[in-house]
């Protein structure tokens, strides 16, 4: 067996998951830092010119297509593996064990991996998609700290934003231990770690991401 | 047909080595023509299947489990004896040998004791080669326990699982051969005949558990390794599907039986709790190192045990027996627990319990647990605290189980514990190649009846089993195969299999067409009785010539009022169940038979009226020494062959632990 | 303890053969001492129904100690029940009150075929242990068990890998049916002893490639054969097998024999 077959098999298959998610992990992170410049309630200076920046920089847009291929490959081979995973049981339980093995959300990621694949599509038609339209046929950059406060103020707009940061919360509160563990980290010694601060992640990026439409709704951020 | 045990000739010590220096060999090209059966893949089984493909013989390896990692060798808890003299304690091969022969009071060959012995320290290297984790000091080393019946450490564990990991590493040894080709295993099979061509077992008819048909297996040999008999007792430490079907099926081909009456009865299992009751769980032996055994001074005290102060406690065994106290051999302390018991001091709800109390350990251990860490001045609650946790890492599991099966926490409350059928010593008489008088035909293990005389000494099973499968047959095998390199293997459509099939074919269909009103599982549970009451701890004249007529009685009546449900052809557990009872319907009478013969006590067979003024019992060497094989000559009909068993090297004595 | 007498209803998965439709049949039994195990519970329903002339209800189990592995049921949505680290044998009736329903089904995974009733088919578990999941030393001149000391600490996590039971809750419980656990269980004893580590490359890749060719589903870290594991194997040692397959695969000495 040559290590590329080795991406086939089920425990590298599952390597795809972990290490696409490590990277989208990483992404949260940096997005929410850029995003988090509109608390500074500058006028959007500063988110104005990380913005620019990540717009426009030549390895930041490369990395973008990395970006784009890692998601989608995340997305694919998990629901590719939730289907196959789920196949192999024909016959179901007439009762489960509902959550007293297994808490619910870590057998429900693909489930929320969808609801955040649907607030994903609104949130980069809303945001991503024009401004880079505008950008590749010559129209320029658009004000995204504008649209944003525009956009924002529709009632609905937050509650699905709201919605899908919840969804993405419970999605990282399975998923950042999951990849570790799959990466082998997950021994004795480390795995405390590992879950608090998963835990933390969990919890605090999501929350950050919610408070900016609602923060613009509630007029908090002019 | 007289018997010869076929042992090599000069001294003890090297009747084994010249043996095999001297015996003939199979050359490679000719191993892989000849066709092995191994018959159970227990300890014995999956080792000498293992073994023998490893050597390029084909295999063919049968179990009625689902797996060959199920078979009950992998409840053994306490450990397996190994003459390896690491902990410096004057321990020998001579010394394992003589402990065994004095165990089994004089009843074994010294012969092949003295073999078993002698291999017993290259079975533990063996095992720790193939991954078996037994229990290490912190230096990395091995740790040893000590067992009942001896003075030395020698006994190799793996906390109380260590029949598991040893028959894991077995099976893990066989599955490699079946991946490898040289081995095809047959799971959910039962074998029901023995093949014989021209007086050899060249085959083997076994059932399809999941299909129901019945299949025809060629081999120029047949290993039988199939375990001891102790369910014909209804209530054992045994499996539920632990049965003598395929030794008493070659004893009725013309295998005799060795001493079937040897049963041993071990002290400590949890007690009878109802008529529910399907089995009997065992709580190891080496719960007897750390924990002592008592019963109330005052008959009928219905005090809580801890509530009973120490002086009113009668540690009768160390009383009786200061020499070895708690430990010594098991059926002294079946015994003594059934006096006390019988004697009106008997604890719990049923009063047929005694009392396996850990207490004093707990705080021994946290003393020097104390005394490790530095707190001098620990009060006893810090002390009770430490000990209980070294109580837990050494018991963990045993205690656990306990807890479960009678809902009391015995870390608190003491044990309550009463003997149980453990282990057959009787089994298929086999000579020194452990081939039975059936040319071909070998039994293995516990099956067969050699190496522990009357009584077995705790964690020797173990060591019987490897020993038979991975260091005896390679070479006896392999000895008189050479003769056979020129047979062809026979096809299976030889009149012989056809006969055969057809005779087990009429047996199951004349049992399904009783079609009567009683449960296979009653009839048993009635067998059990008769066993236990006439043919047990204690056996008279009386009531095993009474035992012989109400099993006869109770056959009777199986095969004309039992009733099978469903088909031949299926899935079938009640029907599986129901010959593996009609077998031991047969086998209780002869058990009894041979109990009635033996008219003196030894080891676990103890007839009440040969006992010495205190109760002990009372050998009567010179009526007695031998083995008792028996041969089948129709329906209850059994002739006795004596195999005398000559000492050269040992001189019986009385069997004394005090 | 206090013992008592129950009577139950029981729903239970009732299935000729593989080729054949199941269904759930009920049935009452009364009289239950709470001293009884939950399988003694299915003798006295067995014998009841062999009584009234109708076919037993199949299910596997043989030591009733707790350490053959061959119980399997999924009692009201657990495997082997709600006790912890309890094999359905070791499972005792004081758990349930007068009055009370169980429901009963088997293993279900389509790697496990059911052959009768609470009956399936494990063989899949030895073929994973027969494509790595031993040491290759034949019988014979092993050297002396001193002459390797192991260290202590390993010796014993590698035993409380090692003393996986194989009876296939894991498989049972997880949402996926994967048989991590199993491997892992397996991988994680052999390798943590210096005896296996010659082979503790080809051993994982070869496990895992069987384990695939198996039908098993794939383990996605939920956790409930942890949960389930009446052995208490530990998911460390999924951690350790997917350490050991990395290693094997991108070390590049992992090539299997196939």
């Amino acid at each position: 067996m040559n290590w590329k077959d080795s991406f086939s098999t089920s425990i590298g298959k599952k390597l795809q998951m972990s290490l696409t998610g490590l990277f989208l992990i990483t992404f949260l992170l940096v997005h929410c830092y850029i995003n988090m410049q509109i608390f500074y309630n500058d006028g959007g200076t500063r988110f104005k010119e990380a913005a620019h920046f990540m717009g426009t920089n030549f390895v930041i847009r490369s990395v973008e297509l990395g970006l784009f291929a890692f998601l989608i490959l995340h997305i694919v081979q998990g629901l590719l593996l939730w289907a196959k995973n789920r196949s192999r049981r024909t016959v179901k339980y007439a009762v489960s064990a509902g959550n007293k093995t297994s808490p619910w959300y870590s057998r429900s990621m693909a489930l929320l991996g969808t609801l955040i694949l649907l607030f994903l599509i609104l949130h980069l038609s809303k945001f991503w998609g024009p401004n880079r339209y505008s950008q590749t046929f010559g129209a320029g950059e658009l004000d995204l700290y504008t649209m944003m406060r525009d956009e924002f103020q529709m009632t609905w707009v937050v509650v699905v934003y709201v919605l899908g940061c919840i969804a993405l919360g419970w999605h990282l509160l399975h998923g950042f231990y999951s990849a570790f563990q799959t990466l082998g980290l997950g021994t004795n010694k480390y795995k405390g770690m590992i879950k608090a601060i998963g835990v933390g992640f969990s919890i605090l990026v999501p929350i950050i991401f919610a408070l900016m439409p609602v923060a613009f709704y509630m007029h908090w951020i002019q | 047909m007289p018997l010869s045990s076929k042992i090599p000739s000069g001294p003890l010590e090297s009747k084994w080595k010249d043996y095999k220096s001297t015996c003939k060999l199979v050359n490679p090209a000719n191993k892989r023509q000849l066709e092995i059966i191994v018959v159970g893949t227990g300890l014995a089984g999956a080792s000498a299947a293992a073994s023998l493909g490893e050597m390029g013989y084909k295999v063919k390896a049968f179990c009625f489990q689902d797996s060959p990692r199920r078979a009950h060798s992998i409840a053994a808890q306490g450990g397996i004896n190994a003459a390896k003299n690491y902990q410096n304690d004057g321990d020998s091969t001579y010394r394992l040998f003589y402990d065994t022969i004095k165990g089994g009071d004089y009843r074994a060959r010294e012969g092949n004791v003295y073999r078993l012995a002698e291999v017993s320290a290259n079975i533990i290297d063996q095992c720790v080669a193939q991954g078996v984790p037994f229990a290490r000091e912190y230096g990395g080393l091995l740790s040893n326990r000590s067992f009942g019946g001896t003075q030395v450490q020698r006994t190799f564990y793996a906390a109380g699982q260590t029949g598991q990991q040893l028959l894991i590493g077995a099976y893990q040894g066989l599955e490699r051969q079946v991946s490898l080709g040289n081995v095809e295993m047959y799971s959910r099979h039962e074998m029901l005949e023995v093949v014989k061509i021209d007086g050899k077992a060249r085959g083997i008819i076994a059932r399809n558990l999941v299909t129901g048909e019945l299949e025809r297996h060629f081999g120029h040999a047949v290993l039988l390794c199939t375990g001891g008999y102790g369910n014909v007792f209804y209530l054992s430490t045994n499996a539920m599907g632990s049965n003598v079907t395929a030794a008493w099926k070659a004893h009725k081909q013309g295998a005799y039986f060795g001493n079937p009456c040897f049963t041993q009865i071990h002290p400590t299992c949890i007690p009878v709790s109802g008529d529910h009751q399907s089995k009997l769980t065992l709580m190891s032996e080496s719960l007897r190192n750390d924990g002592r055994i008592w019963v109330p001074k005052k008959q009928g005290d219905n005090r809580k045990p801890t509530d009973i102060p120490e002086e009113e406690r009668d540690y009768y065994l160390e009383r009786r027996y200061p020499a070895f106290g708690n430990l010594v051999p098991r059926d002294v302390a079946s015994r003594a627990a059934k006096e006390r018991c019988d004697a009106g001091y008997g604890v719990g709800s049923s009063k047929m319990a005694v009392y396996l109390d850990f207490q004093s350990a707990i705080m021994r251990y946290g003393k020097v647990e104390a005394h490790k860490q530095g707190h001098s001045g620990a009060d006893n609650a810090t002390i009770y605290k430490l000990g209980k946790d070294v109580v837990k890492e050494k018991y963990g599991n045993l205690f656990d189980m306990y807890a479960k099966i009678t809902g009391e926490n015995p870390y608190e409350v003491p044990m309550r514990i009463y003997p149980a059928v453990h282990y057959t010593m009787g089994g298929l008489w086999v000579d020194y190649e452990l081939m039975t008088n059936v040319p071909n035909l070998y039994c293995l293990g516990e099956a067969n009846f050699s190496d522990h005389g009357a009584n077995r000494l705790g964690a020797s099973a173990l060591m019987q089993g490897l020993a038979d499968g991975y260091f005896v047959i390679p070479y006896t095998l392999g000895n008189n195969l050479a003769d056979d390199i020129r047979t062809k293997a026979i096809p299976t459509d030889h009149p012989a299999f056809v006969a055969a099939e057809k005779e087990v074919n009429d047996r199951i269909t004349r049992m399904m067409n009783i079609k009567g009103k009683e449960s296979v599982e009653s009839f048993h549970k009635r067998l059990g009785k008769i066993m236990w009451d006439k043919c047990g701890m204690g056996r008279n004249a009386k009531g095993l010539t009474e035992a012989i007529a109400e099993i006869k009685a109770l056959r009777k009546e199986f095969w004309s009022n039992v009733r099978i449900p469903g088909e031949i052809k299926e899935f079938n557990p009640e029907l599986d169940k129901a010959g593996r009872v009609a077998d031991f319907l047969e086998l209780g009478e002869l058990m009894c038979i041979d109990a009635l013969n033996r008219n003196e006590s030894c080891g676990g067979h103890f007839r009440e009226e040969s006992q010495t003024e205190d109760g002990e019992a009372l050998r009567d060497d010179e009526n007695y020494m031998y083995v008792a094989a028996w041969e089948y000559k129709g329906d209850s009909q059994y002739e006795l062959h004596k195999e005398s068993l000559d000492y050269e090297v040992v001189h019986p004595s009385a069997r004394s632990y005090k | 303890m206090e013992h008592y007498n129950m009577n139950l209803t029981l729903k239970v998965w009732r299935q000729k053969s593989a080729n054949f439709k199941g269904h759930f049949e009920t049935f009452k039994v009364a009289g239950i001492s709470s001293e009884m195990s939950f399988l003694e519970m299915f003798d006295v329903l067995n014998e009841q129904l062999v009584a009234e002339g109708k076919e037993p209800i199949a299910f596997d189990h043989d030591c009733r100690e707790g350490i053959c592995g061959m119980c399997s049921m999924y009692i009201n949505g657990r495997a082997h029940g709600p006790w912890e680290q309890t094999t359905t044998c070791q499972l005792h009736m004081r758990e349930y009150k007068d009055g009370d329903t169980i429901v009963v089904e088997p293993w279900r995974a389509n790697s496990f075929p059911v052959i009768r009733d609470l009956v399936v088919d494990r063989s899949s578990f030895d073929r994973i242990i027969g494509a790595g999941g031993y040491i290759s030393v034949n019988t014979g001149n092993a050297q002396d068990a001193n002459a390797l000391p192991i260290d202590k600490q390993k010796a014993d996590e590698s035993f409380a890998a090692a003393t996986c039971i194989g009876c296939g809750a894991c498989v049972a419980a997880c949402p996926n049916t994967s048989a991590m656990l199993f491997v892992s269980a397996k991988v994680s004893h052999l390798a943590l002893l210096p005896q296996g580590d010659p082979e503790r490359n080809t051993r994982a890749v070869n496990m895992i490639n069987q384990m695939d060719a198996e039908g098993f589903g794939s383990c996605t870290n939920i956790g409930a054969c942890e949960a389930e594991c009446p052995k208490g194997i530990s998911l460390e040692n999924i951690a350790r097998l997917n350490r050991e397959y990395i290693g094997a695969v991108f070390s590049g000495s992992g090539e299997s024999k196939s």
